[in-house]
């Protein structure tokens, strides 16, 4: 996994469920169907969260690495455009 | 205030009042001492257990009260390890057990050096018997499973598990279901709580099945039950055993309500977009809704509802002390924000489910304008 380059990487360090996957929906758009997004998240809650989100949004959830302080990193790859928080 | 949470604790049964009252009046005297107001608590405490026992469908002498039901988990637990630490210290759970059975395993890991596997559940919090087989390849001392879940309400397969457990004896926490579910079978101790039921908070039921090894994990002393310790609560546990009597005696009727008024709300959670219903779709306590709504925040949620007079339950991180999300939502691989639990009681009417069913769609939508 490590060779993934994401497109678009969401710093969201210090920020509480849900707040990561709203900024993941509302973003996941600005890639190219095909791209991936890193959300970089220490929330516990993110780890079974973005998974979910990608199931519940047909999204492709690609896996979990770590940043250079320890911090999770979670991929998600963009299927479709479906991704808006509010429709 | 329309009460949703009764799957937390019920108000106490009309039954149970009646019974509480008069036996505070006649059931203070120590039961083991040798005049008449001694044989009448005495009296009150064998009725209390031969009731429990009737109810249950179990033996009189298997039936211990506890200071609650996570005070009989423990000991259930605890004291099924104990009598077979000379064959295995190894505990076999499920993923999705009550953290009063994740407490316990702590406990004995550190006490006795035991170890523990936790076993995984399906998306539906489903234990499979295959991975009670697979796990028992190695040895172990006990399994535990509840009978059915507190957070999604899905049954576990218990009796089939059992039969795959063989001679290990199977533990089972019952606490969640106790009244509204019969007592499966295969159970080597069980444990339930009463103000689930509409009993009074503060009694645990402990069962041991007769025949099974079964060691205090605690001191005990010579008072009536040798399992357990202290002074009995007599008035109390006659309560919660009349409440269990009417709570059985209706629970057919009951339930079938219930369920009716369940679906009722998962039809209009359904036409909610980004909700999801958790659990088991029909191997469940027919008195529960569990759902998690994308892009919401669970105290903000359970905190708006409170607000429009619904009293309901969240399991989502940021309502519980921890940070951590709910470990049963984790395990099942479903959404953790977002998170409310419903649980109807005898008093809840279907107008109260009509009106949480209304105000659901405009709740989740303001909120989620609120915080996007």
């Amino acid at each position: 996994m490590a060779e993934v380059q994401p497109d678009l990487e969401l710093d969201c360090r210090g920020v509480r469920c849900p707040v990561p996957v709203i900024r993941l929906a509302q973003r996941i758009g600005e890639v190219p169907v095909g791209g991936t997004v890193a959300v970089v998240a220490d929330d516990p809650a993110a780890r079974p969260d973005i998974p979910a989100w990608c199931r519940m949004r047909g999204q492709e959830y690609v896996g979990e690495r770590v940043a250079a302080d320890g911090v999770p990193v979670y991929l998600v790859r963009r299927v479709d455009d479906a991704s808006s928080p509010h429709e | 205030m329309r009460y949703l949470d009764a799957g937390s604790s019920e108000p106490l049964a009309d039954a149970a009042r009646d019974v509480l009252q008069r036996a505070l009046e006649s059931g203070y005297a120590d039961p083991l001492r040798l005049h008449g107001p001694a044989r009448d608590a005495r009296l009150l405490l064998d009725n209390a257990r031969a009731a429990v026992a009737d109810a249950l469908g179990v033996r009189a002498d298997e039936v211990t009260f506890t200071s609650s039901g996570t005070a009989a988990v423990h000991a259930g637990l605890l004291g099924l390890l104990r009598g077979r630490a000379r064959s295995s210290r190894r505990l076999v759970h499920s993923a999705v057990e009550h953290s009063a059975v994740f407490a316990a395993a702590r406990w004995w890991e550190d006490e006795s050096g035991g170890d523990s596997r936790s076993l995984p559940v399906d998306g539906f919090g489903t234990v499979s018997p295959d991975a009670v087989t697979e796990a028992l390849a190695e040895p172990a001392g006990v399994v535990a499973v509840q009978l059915a879940n507190p957070e999604v309400g899905t049954v576990q397969p218990v009796a089939e598990i059992a039969a795959r457990a063989g001679d290990t004896p199977v533990f089972v926490d019952a606490c969640a279901a106790g009244g509204r579910l019969a007592m499966p079978s295969g159970w080597a101790a069980a444990a339930l709580s009463a103000h689930k039921w509409g009993g009074p908070a503060g009694v645990g039921v402990l069962l041991v099945r007769k025949g099974t090894r079964w060691r205090a994990p605690f001191p005990t002393d010579d008072r009536v039950d040798p399992r357990t310790s202290g002074f009995e609560n007599v008035p109390a546990v006659l309560a919660a055993a009349a409440a269990l009597q009417a709570r059985v005696a209706e629970r057919d009727r009951l339930n079938a309500r219930h369920a009716a008024a369940a679906e009722r709300l998962r039809s209009a959670l359904r036409a909610i977009p980004d909700v999801e219903l958790h659990g088991h779709p029909t191997q469940r306590l027919p008195h529960l809704v569990s759902f998690s709504c994308l892009y919401v925040d669970g105290e903000a949620l359970v905190t708006e509802l409170d607000r429009r007079g619904f009293a309901v339950a969240s399991g989502s991180a940021c309502t519980a002390s921890a940070l951590e999300p709910s470990h049963v939502l984790v395990a099942m691989g479903a959404l953790t924000h977002g998170n409310a639990r419903v649980t109807l009681g005898p008093a809840t009417t279907e107008a109260d489910v009509e009106a949480l069913a209304a105000q659901l769609p405009g709740v989740v939508a303001d909120l989620r304008a609120r915080i996007g």
